[in-house]
């Protein structure tokens, strides 16, 4: 898969501000203003970027970050399209389930690791739990929104065709909020990679990219850090053209309009 | 073939409410439909012509009054009361064999029979070859078709037409009304249709029911005795078509919620 089918073309104009920023990082290194503990010169970072794919240590935090987000995210997207699905079609769920949502959605992610690692302790589970929570809202909210958009007209044609409830989510009510549930998927993607990285910065316990990224900062290892921080930004960006490529695939096969009669 | 059921709506009323407003879209209805009979509801635009065919399609419900279908009272949709919309309403994620497939998809027979019977309709309306194609690359007539032939599917004993070629251009109209007779003819299905167009109305009715409107009630139950098919120059299809419009401009009506 090329750059530009991962949604990676590049305009030059947006190189611009990188590259100065980066002239300017290497300019206040040479010239000595910076404290090279705080500021860290570019080439110590190089280094320490090549010390740090070569060892084992960065690649186990980033297979246990993977394993962990990938499990979160996808329990949290099931319960979401689940929950979505039943809010947004049936009014008695709609009722006892949507006004309970709003409330627990609008309590901060990261509030919620105190209970968690009370009930589950700091391993695997109270972290998992945590990232699913971040996947759920998302998904859910977008899934109930479109599925109670399905155009009335299309749910009629059903109702004429007498479609049981089963046959009428699956083939009117579902492909009508598939674009609202593939946009839920893709942003609870990113809130459960920050879930992922803040459970295991905050719980710091275990392997992780976010454990990584606290014990550098235990140690002032400032090259450490950096280097944490755009891996973390490189597995997002990659994960969320992955997601899309995979979503969108599909979707514009048939753009030709013919006309006759 | 299937055996044919009569139709009756018995002194059915019908009102909403728009805009704060009580409107009576619908005031003592009756009339009935024979087996096999293709009948035509005109009337100016607010004279619950439209509501009166979802109420026969079981889409609403009566205020007061009754609508049967083979001696039952009607009280929900049914496969056995197909309806085409004027929007056709395709499954726009669906290709048109898949969509014509949705009305069989409650039918008993086996799969492979489903495929080739949804491919006979597709061939009755004339849309051969393009089985795979999906609704926005049909144009409004082709989509229209394909909608027809999805209600066809389904087996109805009567097909309701709520306008289905209102949106269409005249020469499209003209060609779409005489596949309509085609297709009536072939099926031997009741028809029950709304239209604002005389000329079709008198082109394919055995019967055609004329509508006031505020409230919506039956003016007249004009019979049309020519052989069909029907020539539109032919003197006495226009001298029928020039007493439709009579009677409808005659109407004693006030512009709606005047």
């Amino acid at each position: 898969m090329s750059a530009a089918s991962l949604g990676l073309r590049v305009d030059r104009r947006s190189l611009v501000l990188p590259v100065v920023l980066v002239a300017l990082w290497t300019a206040a290194s040479a010239s000595g203003i910076a404290n090279p503990h705080v500021l860290v010169p570019p080439g110590t970072l190089l280094a320490a970027f090549a010390s740090a794919v070569r060892s084992g240590d960065f690649w186990t935090a980033v297979g246990a970050s993977l394993a962990r987000f990938g499990a979160g995210w996808a329990i949290g997207s099931l319960f979401g399209i689940a929950v979505g699905v039943a809010v947004g079609t049936y009014r008695p769920a709609e009722r006892v389930i949507a006004p309970s949502l709003d409330s627990v959605r609008q309590v901060a992610l990261f509030a919620w690791i105190p209970l968690l690692t009370a009930w589950f302790g700091d391993g695997e589970a109270a972290k998992v739990i945590l990232i699913a929570v971040a996947a759920f809202f998302p998904v859910a909210l977008n899934t109930e929104s479109g599925c109670r958009s399905t155009p009335r007209a299309l749910i009629e044609v059903g109702r004429v065709l007498e479609f049981d409830p089963w046959t009428m989510l699956r083939r009117v009510v579902l492909p009508s909020a598939r674009p609202a549930i593939s946009a839920g998927l893709t942003i609870a993607l990113t809130s459960a990679w920050i879930g992922t990285i803040g459970a295991e910065y905050l719980i710091d316990e275990g392997n992780g990219l976010g454990v990584y990224l606290a014990s550098a900062r235990l140690d002032s290892r400032m090259d450490l850090v950096i280097v944490s921080m755009v891996t973390l930004g490189a597995i997002g960006l990659a994960l969320n053209a992955g997601l899309r490529a995979a979503l969108g695939g599909r979707a514009s096969e048939n753009d030709v309009v013919v006309t006759d009669d | 073939m299937t055996e044919l059921a009569s139709l009756e709506v018995r002194s059915a009323s019908k009102s909403f409410a728009v805009n704060g407003h009580h409107v009576r879209a619908l005031d003592d209805v009756s009339f009935a439909v024979s087996p096999g009979e293709f009948v035509s509801i005109v009337g100016p635009s607010g004279c619950g012509k439209s509501t009166l065919l979802r109420l026969v399609a079981g889409l609403e419900r009566p205020d007061a009054g009754e609508v049967t279908f083979a001696g039952a009272r009607v009280d929900g949709p049914s496969l056995r009361r197909g309806i085409v919309f004027q929007d056709h309403r395709l499954l726009p994620w669906l290709t048109v064999e898949a969509n014509v497939g949705l009305g069989l998809l409650k039918s008993a027979l086996p799969d492979a029979q489903k495929r080739a019977a949804a491919r006979d309709y597709i061939a009755l309306v004339g849309l051969n070859g393009f089985e795979g194609a999906y609704p926005h690359q049909l144009s409004g007539g082709m989509a229209q078709r394909a909608a027809i032939a999805r209600s066809l599917a389904a087996r109805p004993q009567i097909l309701l037409l709520d306008e289905p070629l209102g949106a269409l251009d005249s020469l499209t109209r003209g060609q779409l009304q005489a596949e309509l007779l085609r297709i009536w003819q072939h099926e031997g299905v009741t028809m029950l249709m709304v239209t604002h167009d005389v000329n079709e109305a008198v082109f394919l009715s055995d019967r055609i029911v004329v509508m006031d409107r505020n409230p919506g009630r039956i003016r007249e139950i004009l019979d049309v005795n020519l052989e069909k098919p029907r020539r539109r120059h032919d003197p006495a299809f226009s001298a029928t078509a020039q007493h439709l419009e009579e009677l409808l401009e005659a109407n004693p009506t006030s512009p709606p919620h005047g």
